[in-house]
């Protein structure tokens, strides 16, 4: 398969444009995901006044018409909850939830319908929906635009959850979510829309529920995602020269979780740090570490090692935000205590 | 009421009876304690989802509430199902996962009971989202109480149904309380159906227990909708014998609504009508009485000999797949 480089938003925006070639029950609808809704020098003239807020969606309505890309009014609600009903009656939506922090007005239609319908029906209806959803602190976009969240999601059955963390995961395990019978959150750091790599054409399916190893390793195992996966191997790379050996893990599917890959690395290293930009409670660092403390105990040379963002809202100042991320610099000393200790 | 064939006055008929028959049975069962949970009893308000479903077919869609057991009925959900899944059995409609709130079948078009209140206006949408996208003459219904009117969610449903020019009615039914709490109260509008004026959108208020009212409003908002010419809202206003929920003492009430709501039943209100003006005889409705008494006793029949759900099912149908 020919590949070439890529954005990480524009490979979102092809697997979109690829599976509404493809499938014409995808529509796609959100705020602003054309933009100009009926005015003429814009809509009248087929085109989008953004394109999405940060410019993912662009293109779209242009080639799909308005009919299949549909602004909405600000009404999340209204509009994920048709979402999940149009699932449910013979189409395949793609809903943007502007920024995750929001899920707080919409809850209800995520949570209450879109998760549980097919349970409390007995299994006698399915709900094909993808929600994006953008995530990340580091654009100085403080408290209600820069969490994470995930973790919120993942507790829920009935949801599967996807972090990507390069051009080519998101573009191939969002075309998996789009194809999905059940619904699908899919989180897009906002940080990591600028990020280039090598994205193969045509499409193809990352199946959910199967971690990427991105670096081999034989002393400890780190398990992350989304953008801390390249903070973790840079620092691994900082690692190597100090003669440490680390087995990089990239969750990409919070849920399903790859429990082996991650168990499997574990009997081998020996030793376990889960590095997340989300908070630390009750996330995605508890969740591995009680996974591997149950199952892989007996394999384990020192207590596993939590590298989180701390039990905080996302701050706005620019200090502040930098501290509440955890960085490369972070990683290495966290890894470097941990190798520091006897085994 | 002169344009309703005989055979469709007799169906009406039949709907209306057999909810009231099943709501006053399962109160009778719930009472006794053979019923778990918690129900909620559409009793008294029989003309409203019959009116309105008597429009609709099986393609077509419904969103209903917590007080949806009417609703399912109208709609032509199979009773013995329907009992089963009260009863929390393995033949219930859900598999016994839903139970009373969440009883559906979407094969019939019913989009399930909801227990949240104000729950089914969005979801409205998107099944009305899929009849436009893909074409097709599909009208979807969303029933939904006064308590629900007062939810952000029923605000934004409207608005978006009406940009969109969605093919929904909006059935209002004021039974007159949120729970314990009077509509006067906590309504701002002089009535529901006022709301769609500000949605740009046609409103109106009928007696919801004059069958024919609710037929003849209904039946103009589902054809608009199938014309493609966007969504109505019809504000129904009845009452219910029952509580909000069965147990409910009901002491927001006096016995003096009681007798007025008793003087207006929808049931008697129909078979009166349509008596003195002969278009069906006593020995028919008389027959269809019967039959819903005899549907009844042998939906709880089933469900009393259906096994429970294994408990392994517990972990069944929460996806599709989930390696």
């Amino acid at each position: 398969m020919t590949t070439r480089t890529l954005t990480f938003r524009e490979a979102i925006n092809e697997a979109i444009r690829l599976e509404m070639r493809r499938d014409s029950t995808v529509v796609l609808m959100g705020e602003d995901v054309a933009g100009g809704a009926t005015i003429p020098h814009i809509e009248g003239k087929g085109e989008e006044a953004w394109g999405g807020v940060l410019g993912v969606t662009k293109g779209l309505a242009t080639e799909f018409g308005r009919k299949r890309v549909l602004d909405t009014p600000i009404s999340e609600s209204a509009f994920i909850g048709a979402a999940v009903a149009a699932a449910a009656t013979g189409l395949r939506p793609i809903a943007e939830l502007m920024f995750v922090d929001f899920f707080g007005v919409t809850m209800d239609q995520i949570f209450n319908q879109g998760a549980k319908l097919r349970y409390m029906f007995g299994g006698k209806a399915q709900v094909p929906i993808v929600i994006r959803t953008m995530i990340g602190a580091g654009f100085r976009a403080a408290g209600q635009h820069s969490g994470c969240h995930y973790s919120v999601f993942t507790h829920m059955p009935g949801l599967k959850t996807v972090v990507p963390s390069t051009p080519h995961d998101a573009k191939g395990l969002l075309i998996a979510a789009i194809r999905d019978p059940d619904p699908v959150i899919f989180f897009e750091h906002k940080l990591l829309y600028d990020m280039t790599g090598e994205v193969p054409e045509g499409d193809y399916a990352i199946p959910l529920g199967v971690a990427d190893v991105k670096r081999q390793g034989k002393q400890v195992t780190v398990v992350t995602m989304g953008r801390m996966v390249h903070f973790v191997l840079e620092a691994a790379e900082k690692l190597a020269q100090a003669g440490i050996d680390v087995e990089v893990i990239d969750l990409r599917t919070p849920s399903p979780l790859d429990e082996k890959v991650v168990l499997d690395s574990v009997k081998k290293t020996h030793r376990l740090v889960v590095v997340d930009e989300d908070n630390p409670r009750c996330g995605m660092a508890t969740d591995i570490v009680a996974l591997v403390s149950e199952r892989a105990f007996d394999y384990l040379d020192a207590p596993p090692r939590m590298l989180t963002a701390p039990h905080t809202p996302v701050p706005f100042s620019a200090p502040l935000e930098d501290y509440y991320i955890p960085s490369v610099d972070k990683i290495v000393s966290t890894l470097k205590s941990l190798m520091a200790k006897p085994s | 009421m002169a344009d309703i064939s005989k055979e469709k006055l007799l169906w009406i008929y039949e709907r209306m009876r057999l909810i009231r028959t099943f709501e006053d049975r399962v109160a009778e069962l719930f009472t006794a304690g053979n019923l778990p949970g918690f129900v909620h009893l559409y009793a008294g308000e029989e003309a409203i989802a019959v009116g309105v479903c008597a429009h609709l077919t099986d393609r077509d869609f419904i969103t209903s509430t917590h007080r949806g057991h009417g609703h399912c009925i109208a709609k032509g959900v199979d009773v013995k199902a329907m009992m089963a899944e009260l009863y929390g059995r393995a033949t219930g409609s859900c598999k016994g996962k839903g139970g009373s709130m969440h009883i559906a079948d979407v094969g019939k078009g019913m989009l399930g009971a909801n227990g949240i209140v104000g729950g089914g206006g969005p979801l409205a949408c998107g099944s009305g989202l899929t009849a436009k996208v893909l074409g097709t003459d599909q009208v979807t219904t969303c029933f939904y109480g006064d308590g629900a009117a007062e939810q952000g969610t029923m605000h934004e449903a409207m608005n978006l149904a009406s940009i969109w020019k969605l093919p929904v009615v909006f059935v209002c039914e004021n039974n007159l309380f949120a729970e314990s709490t009077p509509w006067t109260y906590h309504g701002a509008s002089k009535s529901f159906a006022d709301r769609a004026t500000a949605y740009n959108m046609p409103g109106v208020l009928v007696d919801g227990t004059d069958l024919f009212a609710v037929y003849e409003a209904a039946g103009e908002a589902v054809a608009r909708a199938r014309r493609g010419e966007g969504p109505s809202l019809v504000e129904t206003k009845a009452f219910r014998y029952y509580g909000h929920f069965q147990g409910d003492a009901i002491t927001y009430r006096t016995e003096a609504d009681l007798a007025s709501y008793r003087a207006r039943d929808p049931i008697e209100q129909f078979r009166k009508r349509v008596l003195e003006r002969g278009l069906v005889s006593e020995a028919e409705l008389a027959e269809i009485d019967a039959r819903a008494t005899q549907t009844v006793d042998e939906a709880v029949h089933y469900a009393e000999q259906s096994p429970y759900p294994a408990v392994e099912e517990c972990l069944t149908d929460v996806y599709v797949s989930y390696p």
